[in-house]
């Protein structure tokens, strides 16, 4: 009825509209479920229980990689534990104390700016900063990942410090208590879901990041504890993959990390969600 | 007289004892005072320390990149057209880099934003609710992928196939590189322009349906125009995404420094000048290393300010 009263014109518009809006939306799923498959097919076959729980040996020819999986563990363990309280005081400060629109301003220009810059530049500058000064080891790594993830864990601490009534502050206000004390037990345990929604991110970000460890926290597959581990240099999941499909041409291995963080990024993805809609349910009762 | 005097002298103690019980209390809050001072200062110092960050980020950049340049000259390191670091008599020039840059992130922009922005128009107006929410964990997906993965699906499937589709000697090349670009910047598109579109007021699209457009022809007739500074910004970030990219380039690229003049060339990136060489690199050539650094660090601070001027537009 209402397509017999268009225009030819304008029916054919409407056809190819449409048309094109499939076409991509298609080769979009296509593509990501191709991705997925591809990586799955080819690289879950290749994670033996062998490759999981050994270190690379020369003797027996063979490839581990608990190495580089306790690398990630400990690396994400050191990024979280600087940046937190660095990001979550910034948020802090732009959403509690600020009153100096230029200086937030600021701030926020900052935050974005260092959100768009590339890994390979952080890279670059962290290995000028700390690998220069105290060597080429996971520290310097995580010393970069700390600049490269205050962004995140500063806008999502944000985001959910807006979210807390100014009621309770000027409730916690009227019965008498200071800043540092409304800030202390009111504001900070509103905040607690932006932080774990952060961390989540920000794992997930550690996770796949490799242009800007190759330089600061090198490639060695040592197996280490957590200390010794921090002081000396070492492969992540991600460079190892780097490494083991450019350099060695070890695709089997590269394919079995490359599922490994197809699943561990599946499931980071599927934590980020679950835990905003937790939060939002809570915040609506 | 003596009860007067001791009264007088007791008054006055209590006056004295007052007095103090004022100061202590004065000199209490002084001290929470000071301490809400510090807590203050604290909470500066932190917020501060993004803002230190990109200082220290830029002037290192700066310091580091500027010798270089000075020793082989502006113009002969921007627009020299042959690199050879190793050479004898090496030579730096970095055009074909920048080109390279330009050229594969304009190609990904070319196939990316069409795709991407489709999509993002399907999936914010017509999709169904189950369709969406699907689609938008895809995309989520695909933008948590790390980049060696796209690296190494682009090694060992899009090389190949370029390889045996076009019939040239090596599918490591420029258009492997604007593939791979390609899809890795459709995420951050498609999230973007989603957020922009849905952000459309409905009562624009309710009059467009009123005076008789139909649903698509108001969509992108008003809905799109309506989003489009939101949708600047989703390309411009594109852009950042993809000048910015090194690792999934590097395994794709073929990294010899090639002027771009074929599709079907092996050629470098900025990003992979830099990386590809800093290994071994020492002297002069470590140096103009730092410089092409410095120089892709400009191409993202002007994306950057773009995109705050887009971002900017899309608040008001």
């Amino acid at each position: 009825m209402l397509s017999q009263t268009l225009s030819k014109k304008r029916k054919n518009y409407e056809v190819l509209m449409k048309v094109l809006m499939l076409l991509s939306a298609g080769l979009t799923a296509a593509l990501t479920l191709f991705l997925v498959i591809y990586v799955l097919v080819q690289g879950i076959p290749n994670i033996t229980w062998e490759l999981l729980s050994t270190k690379p040996s020369y003797l027996t020819e063979k490839i581990g990689i608990l190495p580089n999986i306790l690398n990630t563990v400990y690396i994400i363990l050191a990024t979280l534990l600087l940046v937190l309280p660095i990001g979550v005081g910034a948020a802090i400060y732009l959403t509690e104390y600020a009153s100096n629109k230029k200086v937030v301003s600021i701030i926020e220009y900052a935050a974005e700016t260092l959100s768009g810059i590339p890994s390979i530049i952080y890279g670059l500058v962290g290995m000028l900063l700390f690998s220069n000064n105290i060597g080429t080891c996971l520290l310097s790594g995580a010393l970069t990942l700390v600049i490269m993830n205050l962004p995140t864990i500063m806008r999502t601490t944000q985001e959910s410090l807006k979210t807390v009534p100014q009621s309770y502050r000027e409730g916690a206000f009227g019965l008498g208590a200071g800043k540092w004390r409304v800030v202390r037990t009111v504001v900070l345990p509103g905040c607690v879901d932006g932080v774990i929604t952060g961390c989540i991110l920000s794992v997930g970000r550690i996770l796949g990041e490799s242009a800007a460890l190759l330089f600061t926290a090198g490639f060695a597959h040592a197996l280490n504890g957590v200390i010794d581990g921090l002081a000396t240099p070492g492969a992540t999941l991600t460079v190892a993959l780097y490494v083991y499909a450019k350099e060695q041409g070890e695709f089997g291995v590269a394919f079995a990390i490359a599922a490994i963080l197809m699943i561990l990024t599946a499931l980071i993805n599927f934590a980020a969600t679950f835990v905003q809609k937790q939060f939002a349910k809570r915040r609506s009762l | 007289m003596i009860t007067q005097q001791s009264r007088k002298i007791e008054q006055i103690h209590q006056d004295i004892r007052a007095e103090h019980k004022t100061h202590v209390e004065w000199k209490r809050r002084n001290r929470t005072q000071t301490i809400e001072y510090m807590i203050h200062g604290i909470f500066l110092l932190l917020g501060l320390i993004t803002v230190g960050c990109v200082l220290l980020i830029t002037v290192y950049l700066i310091i580091s990149g500027i010798p270089a340049i000075r020793q082989i000259g502006l113009l002969d390191f921007l627009f020299g057209k042959e690199w050879a670091s190793t050479a004898s008599e090496p030579k730096y020039g970095i055009l074909p880099f920048i080109l390279t840059s330009v050229y594969g992130t304009a190609g990904a922009i070319l196939i990316g934003v069409p795709v991407g922005f489709m999509t993002a128009v399907y999936l914010s107006k017509l999709a169904s609710i189950k369709v969406k929410s699907v689609m938008q964990s895809a995309v989520s997906l695909l933008a948590g992928i790390p980049s060696v993965v796209y690296g190494l699906v682009g090694m060992l499937v899009l090389v190949p196939g370029i390889r045996k589709i076009f019939n040239v000697p090596d599918g490591a090349s420029l258009l492997a590189s604007i593939i791979v670009l390609a899809i890795m910047i459709l995420p951050s598109i498609i999230k973007m322009s989603i957020t922009a579109l849905d952000a459309v007021p409905k009562e624009y699209e309710d009059a467009s349906l009123a005076l008789g457009a139909t649903p698509i022809e108001t969509y992108f007739k008003v809905s799109v125009p309506a989003a489009k500074s939101g949708i600047a910004a989703a390309v411009v970030l594109g852009v950042g995404r993809a000048i910015g990219e090194a690792m999934a380039v590097m395994m794709v690229a073929g990294n010899v420094p090639n002027m771009p003049n074929s599709l079907f060339q092996s050629v470098r990136f900025l990003t992979t000048a830099v990386s590809s060489e800093m290994s071994y690199s020492s002297g002069l050539q470590r140096q103009a290393l730092f410089s092409i650094a410095l120089v892709l660090f400009m191409f993202i601070m002007l994306t950057n300010a773009m995109l705050n001027f887009f971002l900017k537009r899309e608040k008001e």
